[in-house]
């Protein structure tokens, strides 16, 4: 009775969270500006109500997915009456217009939070936070009402069935990567709204950078596995074992990643020293700027990917106007009220406060290099000076060297003290752990791959330069007063595991990519059945070539026998190529054979006709620890939030830091 | 304060030397990995480099696409259906590649023409000719329908045979 309406209800609600979050942008704001408490008040009420329509209107089109309701536009092109009702679920976020809602109600749900956890925020100032998450809402709700509605139907003559979600999707990595990478992208609204709201409000002590810390962290956590999940769902599932194309898509990620990286960074010093203030705004507009200019790319149809669903000009039109308004208006507000509220704090050039800044300085020039090679294709396309793309080696040549240079300080930062460290203290505390990193470095190569090779010494050393002098400050600090061991390690604040977690989650990414690209073995060959390959010591031989047929798709089928040297078991690997019905779609299923020190890849590539196909064979060592270390640093993210320190809250302020500020 | 002055100094010295670092590597990146887009009439008219990695595109020509027996060596014919030009490449071709449909390589000229392909792109898209070869085309003058019906008609036997 009430199904039809449902897309009606679902439209209906998300117009309501859009007056609701224009509301809890301009009322809060107008009453933080003339001091009025009322107008004020309406910030959290307005954020609560935003939240719970966003979440009507969400699941309005969820259930007109799962109901396959094709008269509803978006499900009759991106769902289909045979899929299982999760791939339903998902491909709600399959689409633009159901990315975009997804977007709105992870800002709305971030927002909800902000006003939930916030509560021992001044009140001008939690008015004018969520006042200005308000407004970025209430432009994302406009866009989708206005270019992307989700709801537009099909009537009166819905089609009978949907044309299917893109088989590339129908993945389980499509389920979860989308949210974490959104949640990354839109977290980092709330610094930037804490950093906006300290410009209006001409408040910018380190206060602010103490509320807005632990948000960022999390924004930045869920970023690092959004951006793993993404290179882990291309490695599988294109195909061809990459597992990153410095694709303008992957770039679009990657870009406030680094900049994020460099935030948490420096709203670490900001608070702890009270220095880099303005520097830190900046930080925090570029980041949020980023991620916007990321959905930008990836949704308006600039770029041809999986990921560019939108093809209707007007859409990134908006976005780029949005982006525009945005970065405009938070860098004009930044000129005009910056400058007022810096002031210096002494520092030496031996110090955590001096590495930190060379740590900041190193990633913005990553991410401009990056910036660059992603979008100045674009702009001489725009301009009309001739199709160029830029490929892989310039973002290799530019962000190998970077990394490295980023690691030497990387290892010293940690065992530095806040503004002084006398050298010879520090040089007593590292020259260990340096020896051990150049001595495994050159040793490691020549043990695991038989001859040296500069770049694996390179990697090696720069990643275990980066932990051992963690390592060994550890060791340091595990004796307590009395002498004991490991007592010293349960008085470590959770916030310092963050940071060692963090840390080390980057050295086993760095090892991972170190080892995979120079190590990992692949070979396209030509194979019937009968026919054996050895590769990197396995012997792949073809035992049957079939068909068969899955619940929305044919595929050809291969059972490939893979055996190691002399062991006589082996075990099977059954790679497919499949071909999806409704959209007649081909496909490549790949056999993995996963492993903490190696993957084995077998792809199938073509039929060439007369029984044979082209077949891709990889080993791929440690290509695991690409991904394990960034959960690791997610994880280091999450632990330095539950720091007690921030759930102590910002009630009384800390005794120990009033004064050096006071006297800084 | 002269302290201080020298330590402003050292910053200022040390950001314009990352800075130059930075700056360098870049320009130097960048240079020797931009590669150009040329379709197949530019390159019949010479404007592409050789033994340079140029990217070039078009569409697979019909019939054109021939396997060695024993290897993964392929050749095939990308055109514009003003020009054609050979292509060369050992490997795997995408799923996405077929006769009459638009593609885009990655390689280097050879001197007698054709071109050694290190990379091939195929892409699904509405339009049966690549966006930049269609713009290419249009900028040396040739009209949209000249090809554009040409490869429509094509692509529209080639799926009713399928």
């Amino acid at each position: 009775m009430l199904t039809p309406l449902i897309p009606e209800i679902g439209h209906f609600a998300l117009i309501i969270a859009l007056l609701m979050a224009a509301l809890q942008a301009v009322v809060p704001l107008a009453g933080a500006a003339t001091r009025r408490p009322l107008w004020m008040a309406y910030a959290r009420p307005m954020a609560a109500g935003q939240f719970l329509f966003l979440i009507v209107a969400y699941a309005c089109l969820t259930a007109s997915y799962l109901l396959d309701d094709f008269s509803v536009a978006t499900v009759a092109n991106n769902s289909n009456s045979l899929l299982p009702w999760y791939y339903k679920a998902s491909a709600v976020w399959g689409n633009h217009e159901g990315s975009v809602l997804l977007w709105s109600l992870i800002l709305g749900a971030w927002t909800f939070a902000v006003s939930r956890f916030s509560r021992e925020l001044p009140r001008d100032m939690l008015a004018r936070v969520l006042g200005v998450m308000g407004l970025v809402s209430a432009g994302f709700l406009a866009f989708v009402l206005i270019t992307s509605n989700p709801f537009a139907r099909l009537l009166p003559n819905p089609p009978a069935d949907g044309a299917d979600l893109n088989p590339l999707l129908q993945d389980v990595g499509l389920i979860i990567h989308p949210p974490m990478l959104y949640m990354g992208y839109v977290g980092f609204s709330v610094v930037f709204a804490f950093a906006i709201a300290a410009l209006l409000g001409g408040r910018l002590d380190a206060a602010w950078t103490r509320w807005a810390r632990p948000w960022t962290n999390v924004a930045w956590a869920f970023l690092s596995v959004g951006i793993a999940l993404g290179s882990w769902w291309a490695y599988y599932e294109l195909g061809w074992g990459g597992w990153w194309f410095w694709d303008p898509v992957e770039n679009a990620s990657l870009l406030p990643w680094l900049a994020g990286t460099a935030l948490i960074h420096s709203l670490a010093v900001t608070e702890k020293r009270g220095a880099f203030k303005s520097w830190t705004v900046l930080l925090a507009i570029s980041t949020f700027s980023l991620s916007l200019m990321g959905t930008f790319l990836v949704r308006s149809g600039v770029l041809t990917s999986v990921h560019a669903f939108a093809n209707d000009p007007s859409r990134g039109l908006f976005i780029l106007v949005l982006l525009g308004i945005t970065v405009g208006a938070s860098l004009l507000l930044f000129a005009l009220r910056a400058p007022r509220v810096s002031h210096r704090v002494g520092f030496t050039w031996l110090s955590r406060d001096a590495l930190l800044l060379v740590n900041n300085i190193l990633l913005v020039i990553m991410t401009v290099t990056v910036l660059l090679g992603t979008v100045y294709p674009l702009l001489l396309d725009a301009l009309n000076l001739g199709k160029i793309s830029v490929g892989p080696p310039y973002f290799n040549a530019l962000f190998v060297p970077l990394t490295v240079i980023l690691c030497v300080f990387m290892g010293l930062g940690p065992l530095a003290h806040w503004k002084r460290t006398a050298g010879g203290s520090l040089l007593r505390r590292v020259w260990l752990a340096g020896a051990a990193a150049l001595g495994i470095g050159l040793l490691a190569p020549l043990v695991y791959g038989g001859e040296w090779n500069l770049k694996v010494t390179l990697g090696l050393v720069a990643a275990l330069w980066v932990v051992l002098p963690l390592v060994r400050d550890l060791w340091e600090k595990s004796r307590d007063s009395k002498g004991r061991r490991l007592a010293g390690l349960r008085r470590l604040s959770l916030a310092h595991w963050g940071m060692v977690l963090g840390h080390l989650g980057l050295a086993v990414t760095i090892v991972g990519v170190t080892v995979v690209s120079n190590y990992a073995v692949e070979r396209n060959v030509r194979m019937a059945v009968g026919d054996s390959v050895e590769v990197a010591g396995y012997t792949f031989t073809m035992t049957e070539l079939g068909s068969r047929r899955g619940p929305n798709y044919v595929a050809d089928a291969a059972r490939i026998q893979v055996r190691r040297g002399d062991d006589a078991r082996g075990f099977v690997m059954t790679p497919e190529k499949r071909l999806y019905i409704a959209r007649g779609m081909p496909m490549t299923d790949v056999a993995l054979r996963p492993g903490l020190f190696r993957d084995l890849y077998v792809a199938m590539g073509e039929d060439l006709g007369d029984g044979s196909w082209a077949l891709r064979l990889q080993y791929k060592p440690f290509v695991r620890w690409l991904w394990l270390g960034a959960l690791l640093m997610a994880v280091g993210g999450i632990l330095a939030v539950i720091d007690r320190r921030y759930r102590r809250a910002a009630t009384a302020p800390d005794p120990e830091r009033v004064p050096r500020e006071v006297a800084a | 304060m002269r302290a201080k002055r020298k330590q402003r100094l050292l910053v200022i010295l040390g950001l314009v030397a990352l800075a130059a670092v930075a700056v360098g590597l870049t320009l130097y990146a960048l240079r020797s990995n931009i590669n150009l887009f040329f379709s197949p009439v530019q390159i019949a008219e010479g404007q592409a480099p050789l033994e340079r990695q140029i990217r070039a595109g078009g569409m697979v020509k019909e019939g054109s696409v021939a396997r060695d027996p024993d290897s993964l060596d392929v050749a095939f014919t990308v055109t514009d259906y003003v020009e054609d030009l050979e292509v060369r490449y050992s490997g795997i071709l995408p799923d996405l590649f077929r006769e009459g449909q638009g593609v885009v390589v990655v390689g280097r000229l050879q001197p007698d023409g054709w071109l050694r392909a290190d990379q091939v792109l195929a892409k699904h898209d509405e339009n049966y000719m690549p966006p930049e070869v269609a713009q290419a085309l249009e900028d040396a003058g040739y009209s949209p329908e000249d090809y554009q019906d040409k490869a429509t008609d094509v692509a529209k036997r080639l799926e009713a045979e399928d």
